[in-house]
């Protein structure tokens, strides 16, 4: 269950990551310009359990992804702390413990055009985490195992002969999930694994990622801006909006009884098969720059419901209904809770 | 405002449009005989996977496409002239005036070193015989009609000033100056965000209603084409697959590979354990199979569908390449073979 405590197999506590994109010290001096830091990610605690999917969903810019490179350790934090398995990630570790960490989690990233060495062999990109961790005895076991995992994804062992040029983007994701399985994870961080495939493809791929879930126990951090894959494949879902997790909810709640403005703002956008001939309401504005983020609540500027107290100050998460919402329409009861109806596919 | 096809003569007609590639190991066909036409407002959905011709069908009609690639058969007619064959400075006359285009990324196609105003009162002034005060007017009316706030001072703003949703709604604007019938637009949505793609949405949608223009919808966003088209057509290795009412097609399609494609699309109100799948992936154009092009992926083909390749025919209201569909039927069933690799 995610409240209780120690059950967490993640814990993100007060995660806060900024960019300083300054100009040029020199430029910044002469031209009397002032230090800029982007809030990126400000303020974000997740608690994630063993062998469930965690989605975030937000728009560009909302700082999904760079939660996802702060949980595998690709950014440090600038303040609050990761723990994967009751280990502080922060802490000082020996070299072997930190590469055993290491070896528990591993990430899929968006692009599988970009994330595969177009020089080397898809054997070797598979092989590369078995042999850095150290994991197989000799030359025969290694062949085993890389043929084992393509066979996972649905590939053929002679593949692993080709380079990642001669497959296509869908093909591509398989070798990424095979080589993020190399290692025996438990833990995967999936960065928009799919939007860069076409439906079909992306329908094979979740399918897959659903399989292999339920055959090794993973527990996947499932990063997307596309609310239908979010609902497909999510056990709870975290909405961030400028560097903040607005609402977070057990994925049923979250589709039916949407809390957060934002939250319902993103479903009356969606454009839905079943919406034939309906007309959607356009939100007016566009996502702030997250440099000069509005003061209080975020969301303010675009919030229908939001009044002086929105924009003075930053409302704290709220407990509700087996989530979190951090609104303050919502706690003072100005925003009723209301169900949200689908027309099932027929 | 539903436009009718068959009481209005069309404004856009495409017949047998073929385009190929020329390359060392031969000739790649990568749009095959493809037909279909636009109504005067009507708005036709294109969709397709990746490498399926929709965008090279959009860009064959409004004459860019990229050599060596180059239309090889067919005919395009533009209220009823013919403009496939135009030269090149003919053609260029017909783009902008008669046809616009938007396309996916608007950060190129707008130009950074001039301010938006210029781009569009420079596109005006080719295209119209107006001075430059008026161009300057005409500028300012569309910004203000694609809904950019305080207009008057955005109109000498450089591009890299507007966000992604404001500069397509400066694309968007840059394709409107001359008035134009049809509108080609090529994934005008995909860079944006859910938000701001509703935004553009219906921009699109109120533009095409109240000046009576037709646009041409290229995009892989099944869910875009529901909301927007009146007409889809389902394009699947060069050829349309299925084409007909946007509603008939997504609740009950014809092509087998169609009600495969809807049933890939994860929807919102019913979670289903495990998404329909077509396992397999589309051909490259240099191996597509003999027959029907969708066979290999196909559960439902017969041994007519190895041999014969089936042309659109009448199913329900809407048409079909499959010979499901026909009275001779597929044949004997085959199973399909299991593709994964």
């Amino acid at each position: 269950m995610p409240d209780g405590a120690g059950t967490a197999f993640v814990r993100i506590a007060g995660l806060k990551r900024y960019f300083d994109v300054s100009a040029p010290w020199l430029v910044r001096t002469i031209e009397g310009r002032p230090r800029q830091i982007v809030q990126a990610v400000d303020g974000i605690d997740i608690e994630i359990a063993k062998g469930e999917t965690f989605s975030l969903v937000g728009e560009s810019g909302c700082g999904k992804s760079t939660v996802a490179r702060l949980v595998v350790g690709l950014y440090p934090p600038t303040a609050g702390s990761i723990e994967f398995d009751g280990n502080d990630m922060a802490a000082r570790h020996s070299r072997a413990d930190m590469a055993a960490l290491r070896r528990r989690m591993q990430m899929i990233f968006q692009d599988p055009f970009a994330s595969l060495n177009p020089r080397w062999r898809v054997f070797d990109i598979i092989a590369e985490p078995i042999r850095a961790f150290g994991l197989s005895k000799d030359k025969a076991d290694l062949e085993k195992r890389v043929g084992d995992l393509l066979r996972q994804v649905r590939l053929a062992p002679v593949d692993g002969r080709k380079f990642p040029h001669e497959f296509s983007g869908g093909q591509r994701q398989r070798i990424s999930i095979a080589r993020a399985l190399a290692s025996q994870p438990e833990f995967l961080v999936c960065d928009e694994p799919t939007s860069a495939l076409d439906v079909s493809v992306q329908a094979q791929i979740l399918n897959l990622m659903v399989d292999l879930q339920r055959r090794f126990g993973l527990t996947y951090l499932f990063i997307s801006h596309n609310l239908a894959v979010v609902y497909h494949i999510s056990t709870r879902v975290g909405v961030m909006y400028l560097g903040r997790l607005v609402e977070v909810a057990p994925t049923e709640t979250l589709f039916t009884r949407p809390k957060h403005p934002y939250t319902r703002m993103l479903l009356d956008t969606i454009p839905d098969l079943d919406m034939t001939g309906r007309q959607r309401t356009p939100v007016a504005g566009e996502v702030p720059s997250p440099i000069n983020p509005p003061s209080g609540c975020t969301f303010h500027p675009r919030c229908p419901f939001a009044n002086d107290r929105c924009k003075a100050e930053r409302p704290a998460p709220l407990a509700i209904e087996g989530g979190t919402v951090t609104c303050h329409a919502i706690e003072e009861g100005r925003l009723p809770i209301e169900d949200r109806v689908y027309v099932a596919n027929s | 405002m539903m436009a009718t096809p068959s009481n209005n003569p069309p404004l856009l007609e495409v017949k047998n449009l073929r385009v190929e590639f020329p390359t060392r190991r031969g000739t790649l066909l990568a749009v095959d005989d493809v037909s279909f036409d636009i109504a005067p407002g009507e708005v036709l959905g294109v969709v397709g996977e990746s490498g399926a011709g929709k965008s090279l069908t959009g860009n064959a009609i409004i004459g860019l496409l990229e050599p060596p690639g180059r239309i090889a058969g067919g005919e395009i007619r533009l209220e009823g002239r013919r403009i496939d064959n135009l030269p090149y400075e003919e053609m260029r006359k017909v783009r902008g005036a008669r046809i616009g285009a938007i396309f996916q990324d608007p950060l190129t196609s707008l130009n950074p070193l001039y301010s938006v105003g210029r781009q569009l009162i420079e596109t005006i002034q080719t295209h119209l015989r107006l001075s430059a005060a008026a161009a300057r007017t005409r500028a300012l009316d569309l910004l203000k009609e694609v809904g950019i706030p305080g207009a008057e001072t955005r109109i000498d703003h450089y591009p890299h000033q507007f966000s992604g949703g404001m500069r397509q709604r400066v694309v968007i604007a840059l394709a409107l100056c001359a008035g134009p019938r049809l509108i080609v637009a090529d994934e005008p949505t995909t860079a944006l965000d859910v938000s701001i793609q509703a935004q553009i949405i219906a921009l699109l949608k109120r533009l095409c209603r109240e000046h009576g223009t037709a646009v041409m919808l290229v995009t892989h966003d099944m869910g875009v084409i529901a909301e927007t088209a009146d007409r889809v057509a389902v394009m699947y290795a060069g050829r349309i697959a299925e084409i007909g009412p946007v509603r008939d097609v997504v609740k009950h399609a014809k092509h087998p590979y169609t009600k495969g494609l809807m049933g890939s699309i994860p929807s919102l109100g019913v979670r289903t354990e495990r998404l329909t799948q077509i396992d397999g992936a589309m051909p490259r154009l240099t191996e597509i199979p003999d027959g029907c092009a969708f066979n290999p992926r196909c559960t439902e083909r017969g041994a007519r569908c190895l041999v014969e390749r089936p042309n659109l025919m009448a199913a329900g209201t809407s048409r079909a390449a499959c010979w499901l569909h026909d009275r001779g039927g597929v044949g004997t069933p085959i199973a399909k073979e299991t593709v994964d690799a």
